[in-house]
């Protein structure tokens, strides 16, 4: 089955034709069955789906975190097929961003230095100021504190700053209200579709919280490794 | 360091309990070290610091033992003075007896030396033999009351022994002060000759080894020498294990450290290990976010180097500072910066070993488990 969802872009994120298989046991599974899908800079597309429906391979596939068994994978044109190991981890630090359930911060750091970890990290400045940032995501006044004393939901939004520091030009989200009230998951996803369009980024979230769907520009779903 | 270090600042009552244990080690590594070199300088510093280079035994001596099993000869002496490359070649007498100064006991190992020959040391305190009822003493027997003028009587056979000189420096064998006496005396006290006696000539004729100085003695040329002296000879360093309990004290010491160096490794690995598994979510969002494993393993190290450094650091400061006072007692224990340095190179070197190991799961850590389910 091919689906297809395509928009007009010159750049953001294009999948072409991905499919993806694991083995579990003596079966072969297909956690992305001929997917179709582009992303244009600054439009955030919802994915939503049951468990085990293929929504984590997509945004494995879609960040080079794994390679496809078929078809290609290009992020602000570049063919991240064409790349492995340290190379796909290179052009990830420079034009991938994360947002993971949770926020998944390190305990260790304050909410400012989670961004400024993201500096080590790529061994080069900010793409965006971080003071200026945490300020924009609502967090200016808990810049200082760790993990352990921010809320969920602040959390998340130091997981959203830390995500765009490095000016990325496609950002994946997992589940980011997943541990959020209802209000919360509003405040987070909202913020989310604004820095999307600001900075002109293509984002993918992956969602079971169909409450925030109305924030997205387009929603599709995900069922058996196909995308409708 | 960006990160390591506001780990360490974060974990820092993980990192203090680490750090106490590798500091305890430390510390008994150079309490350890402390007590090896004291146990060599009590069991051998009469050899250590004498000017013989080499020991001519009797053929057939077993190693054990052998300065108090051996006999020889002057005609072994008179063969070994003969050798080129022998500047120097002296009977030499060593027993260990028991003797009382006045009501208290003192041991001493009576090393029977030709008067002003080249193995009689020098008296920092007092005079050198000038008579056969002398005797000059280390200077620890001195540290433990013995004065000048005091009479030593040997037991069994009750010869006295007047002190006229100690020594600059300790001079034991087997744990117990040396005396030096002229050899005509040692020879008189070995064959339980008593006060008044006349020994036999023949007592007169043996000592138990020849000592040897020269650059043949140096150099460790001996097979000439030993088939016509009829000895078996070694340097004088070789010869320490013949001192009573020296091989089994030093392999028991080397024994401990050895543990101790393993013990460290694997504690600190073990640590490293755990902490590794503690931090394994916040290292796959890392690797996700494009963290390359030398940037993360680089990171684990810089912590086992700064725990390392810091633990050993402190544990060997405390134990230098336990040790200046151990090393006012009778406890044979005695400082010396090559043993402890080295001990503590070994230490932090082996503990980052540990480190090492335990870091490399690191990059078998997958970016993708980030991610869904897997988390």
């Amino acid at each position: 089955m091919t689906t297809t969802t395509t928009t007009r872009v010159t750049s953001g994120l294009v999948l072409a034709g991905v499919t993806l298989r694991y083995h579990d046991g003596d079966t072969t599974v297909r956690a992305l069955d001929d997917v179709h899908l582009t992303v244009a800079p600054g439009e955030l597309v919802a994915v939503v789906g049951p468990s085990g429906a293929g929504k984590s391979s997509l945004l494995a596939v879609a960040g080079g975190l794994a390679a496809p068994d078929e078809g290609t994978v290009e992020v602000g044109g570049t063919d991240l097929t064409r790349l492995a190991g340290s190379r796909a981890a290179a052009f990830r630090r420079r034009h991938v961003g994360f947002v993971f359930q949770s926020g998944n911060l390190v305990p260790a750091l304050t909410a400012r230095d989670q961004l400024r970890l993201v500096e080590k990290i790529t061994g080069r400045p900010a793409a965006v100021p971080v003071d200026e940032l945490l300020a924009a995501v609502g967090m200016g006044e808990r810049a200082d504190r760790r993990p352990g004393r921010l809320s969920g939901g602040e959390r998340q939004r130091v997981g959203i700053a830390r995500a765009l520091v490095g000016g990325p030009s496609l950002l994946l989200v997992d589940e980011p209200t997943a541990a959020l009230d209802r209000a919360r998951s509003h405040e987070v996803v909202e913020l989310l579709a604004r820095e999307t369009r600001e900075r002109r980024v293509a984002t993918v979230m992956v969602t079971h919280d169909h409450d925030v769907l109305d924030h997205c520009d387009r929603v599709l779903e995900m069922v058996d490794g196909t995308l409708t | 360091m960006f990160l390591a270090w506001r780990e360490i600042a974060f974990a820092r009552v993980r990192f203090g309990l680490m750090a106490a244990v590798v500091g305890l080690i430390a510390i008994l590594v150079v309490i350890l070290s402390g007590l090896s070199s004291g146990l060599v300088v009590d069991g051998v510093s009469g050899l250590m610091r004498s000017p013989i280079q080499a020991v001519a035994f009797a053929a057939g001596t077993t190693t054990d033992s052998a300065y108090t099993r051996s006999t020889v000869g002057a005609a072994q002496r008179d063969a070994w003075a003969e050798q080129p490359g022998i500047t120097h070649a002296e009977l030499l007498g060593v027993s260990i007896v028991n003797a009382h100064d006045g009501d208290a006991p003192v041991d001493l190992t009576l090393f029977g030396v030709q008067p002003r020959g080249f193995v009689e040391p020098a008296a920092a305190e007092g005079s050198a033999l000038t008579a056969p009822d002398q005797v000059v003493l280390s200077s620890s027997a001195r540290d433990a009351g013995v004065r000048l003028g005091d009479t030593v009587r040997v037991d069994r056979v009750g010869t006295a022994l007047r002190v006229v000189g100690f020594t600059a420096d300790q001079r034991t064998f087997g744990h117990v002060d040396v005396g030096y006496v002229p050899l005509a005396t040692w020879q008189a006290i070995h064959a339980g000759v008593r006060p008044g006696q006349q020994p036999d000539a023949s007592d007169l004729e043996v000592a138990s080894v020849v000592a040897l100085a020269g650059p043949a003695a140096r150099a460790g040329t001996f097979t000439a020498g030993d088939a016509a002296a009829d000895t078996v000879t070694r340097t004088t360093r070789a010869t320490f294990g013949s001192s009573p309990g020296y091989t089994a004290e030093t392999m028991t010491m080397t024994l401990i450290k050895a543990f101790l160096y393993a013990i460290s490794a694997l504690v600190v690995g073990a640590f490293f290990t755990l902490w590794t598994v503690q931090r394994t979510r916040e290292l796959t969002v890392m690797r996700a976010m494009g963290a390359s494993t030398r940037f993360l393993v680089r990171d684990g190290l810089l912590q086992g180097v700064v725990l390392l450094v810091v633990a050993v650091g402190g544990g060997v400061l405390v134990g230098l500072g336990l040790g200046a006072l151990l090393a006012g007692t009778a406890m044979p224990f005695r400082l010396e910066a090559g043993p402890v340095l080295t001990g503590a190179a070994l230490l932090t070197a082996l503990g980052l070993l540990g480190a090492a190991v335990a870091t490399v799961r690191i990059a078998a850590i997958n970016p993708l488990t980030a991610l869904g389910e897997n988390r």
